[in-house]
């Protein structure tokens, strides 16, 4: 996400390991079996890391994986990057909690930007033979822009680590009881290990690996869960009856009004702020993704790779947002009643004393009253009845697992969980080493070394990268609230930086102030927007346009306003300041430079073909679920 | 892929096979002996037993396909 682009694209809730942590039993527990499973994975991504050493040796090799990807493995590693754990957890909890609504952030909320990235803006991108995307930026304005856009990138970089660290250990001390120290110890050495040895290509080879996991993991949750409801019509049928309420079931009819739906957004929000900029910004402009497609052996694989990557994008929802709709029916209470998930304020309400009763019993019992808990039930939570516990929204997912994966598939789950925050945390530092060394330290700390030095301060800024990254993560373990922050800097960052890169990209006359101010003001005035809600909640209803807003529309108007702040800065300032000459933009500009010709290939192999046949099938997915 | 002397289709396929032969054999093992884990839903199914086997398959075709050295011949 977004890595992690958490309340954005795939991102999970704020506070899921806050809320994770709050329960007092392990969620399951492992045989030796399924720890056989965890363990054979964690020895195969270091064999992977030694493997690859002896192909990282030159800054080429180790910070763009020598650019030899095909498309599918530079397709996969682009889509795999977005799908961390605490995405899948997170998205398949709000699926529990607004139906498949929550489906816009993997639909509209990617696709079209995918293909965008794939048909109009990857040529730039590759042609330029850009190392990154600031490098981009300095080489279309100049060095300032680049410098904003580079430190913003390296901070969000490594502190999203830490928070995918320590959400990871957080989740395995809530699901299996393990220690926290222990978790981030042993997934802050193998990321180490496995990216420092093998740069990039050994980040890249994993995160396709952890897309086959993530895939061979979770795929049987939502395929016993389907034949347990019986079917599609079934599971309507249940939610009907237990619910009374179709919106679960409807992507758009629901959207006209803010109040229409349970999310509290419209669809204007959805369409311009989250399908527009929120999208675009991350999928064309966050070096995290663009950099797996920069690896890509050839323009016409670079091109492909988004687009291979938006099918299987398309898919995800069926084993995130489907589990979290079967979970509202099907996940039960020890005594075979339906089981009701709660937000994560309740739970932190009802944090229990060691006998298992609520500490402060007015605060749990004022907090149940707001949900669909059963007045029986709640008297059962009150007195620490066994079997009475109460579990949030984002353990939807993780319960499911528990119902359906007996020994060896469980392990097989929890192993998917886990190699997807540690692709998480390697994406992070293996983007934060490739900036570091070349948008910050080669331009402004040692401009003359040769080859190799750059690949050793790569290397150590990994190391570095992971240490930091543990501070952070103990950071965020003693003040929970630093993650709203930490998750803020990606919304707050990528409106600006889409902006300056669409003008950049297509038009000639952004001129290199207007680039570097469109970002730096951009980047204040969204950060403005930002904290003003933050200390004046009822700014919500100015900045999302609707006192009936929530939260969630929040983010998608900040990011359209500053977008539009941003975009206005840019023009106003190219319109008194002297272009570039055109015959500088070769290569950067559309309408400035001349493509390099491919070869011809059959149209089952062109990139136009796919993106035809995602755009139907787009098309299609969204009709039937309108 | 180029320049890598094992692609990482072996290294999945590898990783899919071991996986499907342990959780195949698990199943087995489950249904041989009726030792069901407790709690778990629609054990009836024998979910290992299919599952695992289709993992194992994939692993053992991805195995041949992607083995070291195969392009070289």
């Amino acid at each position: 996400m977004l890595g992690f682009a958490p309340l954005t694209i795939a991102g999970a809730p704020a506070a899921l390991p806050s809320a994770l942590a709050l329960s007092a039993t392990p969620l399951a527990r492992l045989g030796t079996l399924d720890i056989a499973v965890v363990a054979i994975y964690f020895a195969m991504v270091i064999w992977i890391g030694f493997h690859l050493k002896g192909q990282s040796n030159t800054s080429e090799e180790f910070f763009m994986a020598g650019r030899e990807m095909t498309a599918w493995i530079a397709g996969l590693s682009f889509v795999s990057a977005n799908m961390g754990s605490l995405e899948l957890m997170g998205w398949a909890g709000s699926a529990y909690q607004y139906g498949i609504l929550a489906t816009h952030w993997y639909w509209i909320g990617a696709i079209p930007a995918m293909l965008f990235l794939g048909l109009v803006m990857m040529p730039f991108y590759y042609v330029s033979k850009t190392h990154s995307v600031p490098g981009y930026l300095d080489l279309r304005y100049d060095g300032r822009a680049r410098s904003v856009a580079a430190v913003a990138f390296a901070t969000e970089m490594i502190l999203m680590s830490g928070v995918n660290m320590f959400a990871m250990a957080v989740v395995m001390k809530v699901v299996l009881g393990w220690d926290i120290n222990f978790s981030i110890i042993v997934s802050s050495v193998a990321v180490a290990l496995y990216v420092g040895l093998g740069g990039l290509r050994s980040a890249i080879f994993n995160e396709v690996l952890q897309f086959v996991l993530i895939w061979g993991g979770a795929l049987l949750v939502p395929i016993l869960g389907m034949v347990q409801a019986g079917g599609w019509y079934g599971l309507q049928r249940k939610i009907m009856s237990n619910l009374h309420n179709d919106s679960y079931f409807h992507l758009w009819r629901d959207t006209g009004h803010f109040s229409a739906n349970p999310m509290g957004v419209h669809w204007t929000g959805i369409v311009f702020g989250l399908g527009f900029v929120i999208s675009f910004g991350y999928w064309t402009t966050d070096f995290l993704v663009v950099q797996r497609v920069l690896a890509a052996h050839n323009l016409r694989a670079a091109r492909l790779a988004p687009i291979i990557g938006s099918f299987f994008k398309m898919a995800v929802p069926f084993i995130v947002i489907l589990p979290g709709l079967l979970g509202l029916v099907l996940l039960q209470n020890p005594d075979g009643s339906r089981r009701q998930l709660v937000g994560e304020d309740v739970t932190a309400a009802c944090t229990a004393n060691a006998a298992g009763v609520p500490t402060d019993a007015s605060a749990c019992s004022a907090a149940m009253e707001k949900t669909n808990l059963t007045p029986e039930f709640q008297q059962k939570v009150l007195n620490g009845a066994p079997g009475a516990e109460l579990h949030t929204y984002n353990q939807a997912l993780p319960l499911m697992m528990v119902r359906y994966l007996g020994p060896g598939l469980l392990g097989l789950g929890i192993t998917a969980l886990i190699a997807g925050f540690m692709s998480g945390m390697a994406g992070n530092v293996s983007a934060f080493s490739t900036v570091w060394t070349y948008d910050i330290y080669k331009p402004l700390i040692n401009k003359k070394a040769n080859d190799s030095h750059y690949v050793m301060v790569g290397r150590l800024s990994i190391v570095a990268g992971v240490i930091v990254s543990i501070g952070a993560a103990y950071l965020v373990q003693q003040f929970h609230g630093i993650m709203d922050y930490v998750q803020a800097l990606f919304s707050v960052f990528v409106a600006p930086l889409l902006a300056a890169i669409l003008f950049g990209m297509f038009w000639s006359k952004a001129t290199r102030l207007a680039g570097f101010l469109g970002l730096l003001l951009g980047i204040l005035f969204s950060a403005g927007l930002f904290v003003w809600v933050k200390l004046v909640p009822s700014a919500l209803a100015i900045v999302a346009l609707s006192p009936d807003a929530k939260p969630m529309a929040e983010n998608v108007f900040r990011a359209l306003w500053a977008f539009l702040f941003a975009s206005v800065i840019i023009v106003g300032v190219s319109l008194v300041t002297k272009p570039r000459p055109v015959k500088e933009l070769d290569g950067l500009v559309y309408g400035a430079t001349v493509l390099p010709k491919e070869e011809t290939v059959a149209f089952y192999m062109r990139e136009w073909f796919w993106a035809v046949a995602v755009v139907v099938i787009f098309a299609i997915l969204n009709i039937m679920f309108w | 892929m180029h320049g890598s002397k094992i692609p990482i289709w072996f290294f999945i396929g590898l990783l899919l096979e071991i996986y499907g032969v342990l959780i195949c054999g698990a199943g087995i093992v489950e249904a041989a002996t009726g030792n069901y884990p407790a709690g778990v839903q629609l054990t009836e199914l024998h979910t290992p037993i299919w599952w695992g086997g289709l993992l194992a398959v994939i692993g053992a075709i991805y195995l041949v396909k992607f083995r070291p050295g195969r392009n070289a011949k």
